[in-house]
């Protein structure tokens, strides 16, 4: 049994009336890349979110190690947070800030590097994500693919244990796809942790995944490694991996 | 049935609402006693909130110095209470309107500000990747706008009594014939440092109000751009509505008894 560094038990989470995850459990293995698709809509971000402790289950708990963060005061939290680093669909870098000084934060606030030390670390992470040449640049001034890879950037230069990738790849070109998907590889044996990606994109999931999680009505209802989602007897996991309008999700 | 429905939603609303203020409040309160401000910060929105308000402060307190002293000059002038011009012109700019009307033009410019921002960073998702990194929203956001504004709202009030005053001065000479020496004799009489004080000290409040609503209301922007535009109004309209109420409840605790 493989080590297994956050777990999701038995979640529900509910948006007013409406049922985002029921009963969802999810194991993510140490050291590895688990991907996790479904249909828009279905909850996917809802899930890093959970892992991130911006959102907290109504029912069911989520582990990050042993801890259960479900619970957890908003300082120790940000104890746990140390560890993990979200990047978001768009990015979200703080556009008042230098793509440098967005990436430099983490460490500002929470770290006593020097600010030689912090330029140095910030210089490497952007290189890292092939922007080093964008460290006094303004977000505004960047492509779309270049956001998500300076939000890569702000998300490693911690050196987390676990990076959540909220759809890295949504919206680019097959070129810049294959560039965020080969840089998402590489980040994951650079800093030698862990990741969750979720992605629509199935051809960046078979490059980069060892694990894939399929989310349908709030559940995971497939799991398993690349080959076996592949070969996957359940209807709806074929019906969503060939793209196909007939079958028995409800379109 | 639906009456009662509707009132206590309004009541659960209201409650919802003050507590989240407070526990803003307390928060970023909290961060000030320990001392973990932004300074850097601070002084940049110093600059943004305080400073780049100046221009439009001193237009509205002036205008508004010059027109209570064209009403009352003459009145006064015919009644032959003319030496008392400079002394209503005074009370009324130190002790109300130039606290009041300050806040208010601030609180159009600087809370539609505030919570325009925040709430566009609520919705890029900005305010979420400041949590994910284990940074504090009270302290990284509001802390900093809020001690802007308790700065500078009293130095723009400052300006604007002494503008508001200088601007009522003017007009009582020209147009009432009223000598300065006369209107400023009336001025000392009628207003006290205590006074000023008490002006300040409102100030002050309504720096709060401006600065705490702003950040709220931005905060609790939902949706895309519509949900901006909301916040940025409702930031607006409540701010102005506590800055008329608590004048009127800070006026008969400062001012009621004399």
């Amino acid at each position: 049994m493989a080590d297994v560094y956050a777990r999701l038990d038995d979640v529900t989470l509910m948006y007013g009336d409406r049922v985002i995850l029921k009963n969802c459990s999810l194991d993510v293995v140490k050291g590895a890349i688990t991907c996790i698709i479904g249909l828009s809509g279905a909850g996917k971000s809802t899930i890093v979110r959970l892992l991130d402790g911006l959102r907290k289950p109504d029912f069911g708990h989520v582990y990050i190690g042993t801890a259960d963060i479900c619970h957890m005061p908003e300082a120790h939290l940000n104890d746990v947070r140390r560890h993990i680093s979200l990047s978001f669909q768009f990015a979200a870098l703080l556009d008042s800030l230098t793509v440098g000084d967005n990436v430099a934060l983490p460490l500002r606030e929470r770290t006593q590097m020097t600010d030689a030390e912090i330029r140095k670390t910030v210089e490497d992470a952007l290189d890292s994500v092939g922007l080093a040449h964008t460290y006094d640049s303004m977000p505004s001034e960047l492509s779309g693919g270049m956001l998500k890879r300076a939000g890569f950037a702000r998300a490693i230069v911690t050196k987390p244990d676990l990076v959540l990738y909220d759809e890295p790849t949504t919206g680019l070109d097959p070129i810049v796809t294959h560039l965020i998907t080969d840089t998402i590889v590489r980040l994951r044996q650079k800093l030698d942790g862990t990741a969750v990606v979720i992605s629509h994109d199935l051809q960046s999931i078979y490059m980069m995944a060892d694990y894939v999680a399929m989310l349908f009505e709030g559940a995971i209802i497939a799991y398993g490694t690349v080959d076996e989602i592949r070969k996957s007897s359940n209807p709806i996991v074929q019906q969503f991996i060939q793209g196909s309008e007939v079958g028995p999700i409800p379109i | 049935m639906k009456m009662l429905d509707r009132f206590g939603r309004a009541t659960i609303d209201f409650f919802e609402y003050t507590g989240g203020i407070v526990t803003l409040a307390g928060a970023s309160g909290s961060f000030l006693l320990r001392l973990r401000i932004r300074f850097v910060e601070t002084i940049s929105q110093c600059y943004f909130l305080g400073v780049q308000s100046i221009s439009i402060v001193i237009l509205t307190s002036l205008f508004t110095g010059m027109v209570i002293s064209l009403e009352s000059a003459v009145q006064a002038v015919q009644f032959g209470v003319g030496t008392l011009v400079g002394g209503a012109v005074t009370f009324a700019s130190v002790r109300e309107l130039g606290p009041m009307l300050t806040a208010v033009v601030v609180a159009g410019r600087v809370g539609a500000a505030i919570a325009a921002e925040i709430g566009s960073m609520v919705v890029t998702e900005q305010i979420e990747a400041l949590t994910s990194m284990g940074l504090e929203v009270p302290r990284f956001l509001v802390l900093p706008r809020l001690l802007a504004l308790v700065i500078m709202l009293p130095l723009l009030t400052v300006f604007a009594d002494v503008v508001s005053i200088a601007g009522g001065m003017w007009i009582a000479q020209t147009y009432a014939h009223i000598s300065t020496a006369t209107f400023l004799a009336s001025a000392r009489q009628a207003v006290g440092f205590e006074d000023v004080l008490k002006g300040l000290v409102k100030s002050v409040v309504f720096a709060c109000i401006i600065a705490l609503v702003g950040a709220y209301q931005g905060l609790r922007t939902r949706g895309g751009a519509a949900g901006v535009g909301n916040s940025t109004t409702g930031a607006v309209v409540l701010s102005i509505i506590m800055i008329f109420i608590s004048n009127f409840i800070m006026s008969f605790a400062l001012f009621g008894t004399h």
